[in-house]
């Protein structure tokens, strides 16, 4: 998603777990665009799953929300803290996201379908150079 | 023959599911096999074609191993591979041959060992974070996805799939999705083949322990071993076998495999929905079977948050109206149409490769009136549904013979 103006990496220090997340001080989505039907991907694209084109643009998306469906893991895979939130949010304006629900207690009570939620980040992992990666999440909107 | 007469099921079979250290692979899919055969009366030697189904040794040649110990008789051989709707892919495999005019009659095997391999899915260890960081894959990802960006792995993948028809339809929650575990649970009971044969009360079911919620412990299926087969025979094939190998064949009135059409987020969180539907449709209208005609489904609960989805998906019962109709004891086995009466995924158990096959052989097996105590009182036609995430889906419609 080399098109995007905002940086993926501040200095040495600080990456995005994925290049998907923009950092800088407006953290924020991208997508790749369909110039055909306006399907939005995360992954690198070969073409478009939905209509076959081949183009695509780099669209930012909202960072604010409603989550469509969540699950509290409890049983996690191997070295995954749990439990925590995992979530599909539909984002304001279009595009679908997974991550986790974050800066709540995970439990039912404290997550709701249809709950309004904004993105947040995160440092997630230091690698031995002392790089941080950055993962983001979403937290309620009314936090 | 005409590619529109049907294909039938001549013979069936299927092993007990469950953990079998002192057998393998070839162990259990010849106990099938050879059980389908006898029950077909006819041998390998009459078998045009062979399909085997078989996830975690989808590489491993395991028709020809089979052959091996069955018998070598130079036919064609499939070993196919399609997620959890390997078997019925299987299946689907042999009845193209048949349909296509080079076969009369073919042998679908499904089969998979799994033992006790824990939670599947994608990431099954989270990836461990990288000396220093380098972007690796499609998502560019320095580190691994799973429980950062959500959850990959299959209890919590059916979690959402079951939590995303409880945002769109009211009615459903967490006691909806606990009761089809308890149905299918209680069902397992009447069923000899079943891995697991306890029941539960809703209580224990809501209160065992919390996999990914909604899902309990209770509310997913087990990993296991096991194997089932068919022996299917052409239309034509069929007329010139004794009186009671004909009363006995049960029809596929309807095969239909799909693959998951592109939807809104669908590579974000699998949609299982529309592939279901599209599948469902297509069997009902190249079999002419209404919903409403189904004396008994086995579908695919691989976890309690998606059986609940797929009665509206398989329409039987009002659109937006699965909790309503586990609420009012529609698809127990003495109310509006019996699902899952074998004990399903949850309880049978669901040893990849051999389910999509296992679904066949219980449908066969009622409307034989063949299933003992679990028998379905004057079962004629059923439906057997299977999906397998990335995504395929089978569904198959069986009626009694009439021959």
């Amino acid at each position: 998603m080399g098109d995007e103006t905002a940086p993926d990496e501040i200095g040495p220090k600080q990456m995005a777990m994925v290049e998907y997340l923009k950092l800088g001080d407006d953290p924020h989505l991208v997508a790749y665009v369909c110039d055909a039907c306006g399907a939005t991907y995360f992954d690198r694209r070969n073409a478009c799953a939905a209509c076959g084109a081949r183009d695509f643009s780099t669209g930012r998306l909202a960072n604010t929300g409603a989550v469509r469906t969540f699950t509290i893991v409890h049983r996690a895979a191997r070295g995954v803290p749990a439990p925590y939130v995992s979530a599909v949010v539909d984002l304001d304006g279009g595009g679908r996201v997974k991550s986790n629900i974050i800066n709540i207690e995970p439990t039912p009570s404290n997550v709701s379908l249809g709950m309004r939620v904004r993105l947040a980040t995160y440092v997630t992992a230091t690698d031995d150079d002392g790089n941080e990666a950055v993962a983001f999440g979403y937290e309620p909107e009314a936090a | 023959m005409s590619n529109q007469d049907p294909v039938w099921i001549l013979g069936t079979s299927m092993t007990k599911f469950g953990r079998y250290a002192d057998k393998d692979l070839i162990d259990l899919a010849a106990e099938a096999s050879l059980g389908a055969l006898d029950d077909g009366g006819v041998t390998m030697a009459e078998m045009d074609v062979l399909a085997a189904g078989c996830l975690y040794e989808a590489n491993g040649g395991v028709g020809q191993r089979l052959q091996k110990q069955l018998g070598q008789t130079g036919i064609p051989v499939y070993n196919v591979a399609n997620a959890c709707a390997t078997g019925a892919t299987a299946v689907r495999t042999v009845m193209m041959a048949i349909k296509a005019g080079e076969a009369q009659m073919g042998l679908a095997v499904g089969v998979e060992q799994m033992g006790k391999m824990g939670m599947l899915g994608a990431d099954r260890a989270a990836r461990s974070d990288k000396q220093v960081f380098e972007r690796k894959g499609r998502f560019g990802s320095v580190v691994g996805v799973e429980g950062r960006l959500g959850t990959n792995m299959m209890p919590g993948v059916f979690a959402q799939a079951g939590m995303e028809y409880a945002y769109e339809n009211d009615g459903v929650g967490f006691e909806q999705f606990a009761k089809v575990a308890q149905k299918n649970h209680e069902h397992s009971t009447l069923n000899p083949l079943a891995q697991y044969r306890k029941a539960f009360t809703l209580d224990e079911v809501m209160s065992s322990e919390v996999i990914a919620y909604p899902n309990t412990l209770l509310m997913c299926c087990p990993t296991g071993d096991g194997s089932a087969a068919v022996v299917l025979v052409s239309d034509e094939k069929l007329k010139t076998l004794p009186r009671e190998q004909q009363r006995r064949a049960v029809k596929v009135s309807a095969s239909v495999l799909t693959s998951d059409p592109w939807t809104e987020g669908c590579q974000v969180q699998p949609d299982v929905n529309t592939l279901t539907r599209n599948a469902a449709d297509a069997a009902y209208e190249d079999s002419g079977v209404d919903p409403a005609d189904l004396d008994l489904v086995e579908l695919h609960d691989c976890f309690a948050t998606a059986e609940l989805r797929h009665y509206d998906n398989l329409r039987l019962c009002e659109p937006g109206g699965a909790g309503e109709w586990i609420d009012k004891g529609g698809p127990w086995r003495d109310g509006e149409i019996p699902v899952n009466v074998s004990g399903g995924l949850l309880s049978k158990g669901h040893p990849i490769g051999a389910t999509g096959v296992a679904n066949l052989f219980e449908v066969a097996t009622h409307v034989r009136g063949e299933a003992g105590d679990r028998q379905v009182p004057d079962a004629k036609v059923g439906l057997a549904h299977v999906i397998g995430l990335g995504s395929s889906c089978g569904v198959h419609i069986l009626e009694r013979s009439g021959l």
